[in-house]
């Protein structure tokens, strides 16, 4: 397919927007995280601190400094990749994060293989026969999944294989991992649970889509053209869903950078999300801001991935 | 001449529900009404431990079992329908007015004003929800106000889109074009001319957020972070008793059926709202 210089100068125009969005989201997140109440120097230095000392690590650690001034540093150290120095164990917040951020994007991957190729057939069978027992089965199983808590979900998993059929151990970390086996058996119970979570939004939002497109004309002229149910769904309808696809894809995946923690806490699995939560105990700003930076960056580079797919697939998305 | 008397039913104008609609409309006033009379029919104190038997069995003196203190979970379920239902009511009536405000003015002013809200609350609703509600109620200390507060905010964003979205079409609608033309102010155009036509669409977005929110609140009261002990919503019934999970306790499977019949009746009303609620446009 040809792609004309017009086309790239949009998508070029919708990278520049997340850029921009971007630098807003920064700013966002500095001066919301300077809102959160406790002040840092008395956190570290305990009850016993005299005001002196508290005001000399304000001092030592710059946070004397107008919150302005501050905020461009702190912007000017992402650009070089130094995300700064972690408040409560003064590690380097780069090798805090390192560890987790791989676990969590682990974590995220094989749920992602797992369920986009499931979701997407699913979806789209639901469309192709809908109202048939496929269809009123899958819709009737999505929304029993996104109307109950994931706590429910994740116990019930837990219920269901660990504690009656004894298959897979409740826990997903301590276990050791040495063979495939062991692993497939300790990523099992969270990727089960996030599978199921994920991919029913996923499935109602395809299915949503395939269904709006077969219902326009040039669908149903297909159809009077003598097409197959087949050929009519997945050669007509089907391109022309792929932009509300994807970005239903998107914002489910999003959902695994940050939105785990349930899962996360339930299974006892170190990520991301975890790290942000115990963050904010211990009003460790530098690590709260990268934490946020990161969930809102992995947002920002799937929708706006999602939008440009949108773009190339839709001609009347580029006048 | 006598007109034929037409009594204007909800059926003669189009607005009749089918029975799953009117199945999960029920369920939904049985936990408004079970929330409103709660503290006059529980049949014991939800504080009093009233059995030794802790993770007790279903039986006639304890409907529902007793939880991990021995105390009456009907009572306990029947009083956490007052936050849960109550606090999620709560918060998304705010977080629906707000962003319909929000979206209704950004809709019909557009420019400048639409541009920077739009961006900036696009940005927001990249951080995850529940995330956002354990950071600030970490932060700031878990109360109800609080708890109102975060879920409205967070569910603000979503809100003001879908109605600034909504707003954009019916301002483009040739009676509000004869409106401006008449010469009517802007207080007028979004009270009298968008607002009524957008209502039906917000009415059945407000239930779909009030699911989400009863989902992140019971989210959160599951972490330990919601509703504080000795009081519980249904997310702390659930977490208070999760060790009775094993046990196949009562006291940790009736507040999750009580989540999930929520939920599921919510979600059963919206997707069987007549089309002539849920969609003005057709």
């Amino acid at each position: 397919m040809l792609r004309s210089a017009t086309t790239w100068l949009l998508v070029g125009q919708r990278l520049g927007i997340a850029a921009i969005t971007l630098v807003i989201v920064s700013f966002a997140v500095f001066f919301a995280t300077e809102l959160l109440p406790g002040d840092v120097a008395e956190i570290l230095l305990g009850q016993s601190a005299t005001p002196e000392a508290v005001a000399g690590l304000r001092t030592a650690m710059g946070l004397d400094e107008p919150a302005f001034t501050r905020f461009l540093s702190w912007l000017a150290g992402l650009a070089q990749g130094d995300l700064g120095m972690s408040y409560a164990n003064n590690m380097a917040v780069a090798d805090l994060l390192a560890g987790r951020l791989a676990n969590t994007l682990r974590l995220a991957g094989i749920v992602t293989l797992v369920c986009v190729p499931l979701a997407l057939t699913l979806g789209i069978a639901a469309a192709m026969w809908r109202g048939s027992l496929l269809d009123r089965a899958v819709s009737m199983l999505t929304i029993s999944v996104i109307s109950v808590p994931e706590f429910m979900v994740a116990t019930l998993a837990v219920l269901i294989f660990a504690v009656w059929l004894d298959w897979l151990p409740a826990l997903s970390y301590g276990v050791n991992v040495d063979s495939l086996g062991a692993m497939l058996r300790a990523y099992a119970m969270p990727v089960i649970t996030l599978t199921f979570v994920v991919s029913a939004q996923m499935i109602r939002m395809t299915r949503a889509a395939v269904i709006e497109t077969i219902n326009t004309p040039y669908v149903e002229m297909a159809l009077l053209k003598g097409a197959s149910r087949r050929r009519m769904v997945l050669r007509h309808a089907l391109p022309n869903a792929l932009g509300p696809i994807a970005n239903a894809v998107a914002l489910s995946l999003s959902y695994l950078v940050g939105g785990v923690i349930i899962v996360e806490t339930v299974f006892n699995y170190p990520g991301v999300a975890k790290l942000m939560v115990d963050a904010v105990a211990t009003r460790d700003l530098p690590l709260i801001q990268s934490c946020a930076m990161i969930f809102c960056i992995s947002y920002l580079l799937l929708i706006t991935l999602a939008d440009v797919i949108a773009m190339l697939s839709n001609p009347r998305l580029r006048r | 001449m006598s007109l034929p008397l037409r009594i204007p039913t909800p059926a003669r104008l189009g607005y009749s529900f089918n029975w799953a609609g009117r199945i999960g409309l029920a369920v939904i006033l049985f936990w408004v009404v079970i929330a409103l009379i709660g503290p006059w029919i529980t049949p014991y104190a939800p504080g009093d431990m009233v059995d030794w038997n802790y993770f007790g069995p279903v039986n006639g003196q304890f409907w529902m079992g007793t939880d991990y203190l021995g105390r009456d979970i009907l009572s306990r379920v029947i009083m956490g329908a007052r936050y849960t239902v109550g606090i999620a009511a709560a918060a998304v009536v705010l977080a629906c007015a707000g962003g319909v405000i929000l979206g209704m003015i950004a809709g019909v002013t557009g420019g400048w004003f639409d541009m920077l809200l739009s961006r900036l609350l696009d940005a927001f609703n990249g951080i995850p929800s529940l995330l956002f509600g354990l950071v600030v109620v970490a932060a700031v200390g878990s109360s109800i106000p609080v708890l109102i507060l975060t879920l409205a905010v967070i569910y603000l964003p979503g809100s003001y889109r879908f109605a600034r979205a909504l707003a954009v079409n019916v301002n483009t609608m040739d009676f509000v074009t004869v409106a401006r033309a008449r010469g009517e102010g802007f207080g007028h155009i979004i009270l009298r001319e968008v607002f009524p036509n957008i209502l039906g669409p917000v009415l059945a977005d407000l239930g779909l957020r009030f699911v989400f929110i009863v989902l992140v609140l019971s989210g959160l009261s599951f972490l330990g972070l919601g509703v504080q002990p000795p009081n519980a919503d249904w997310g702390g019934l659930v977490r208070e008793n999760i060790e009775g999970l094993s046990l196949g306790a009562p006291a940790v499977i009736f507040p999750s059926v009580a989540i999930a019949s929520l939920t599921i009746s919510v979600n059963m009303f919206i997707d069987n709202l007549p089309t002539r609620i849920r969609d003005r446009s057709e």
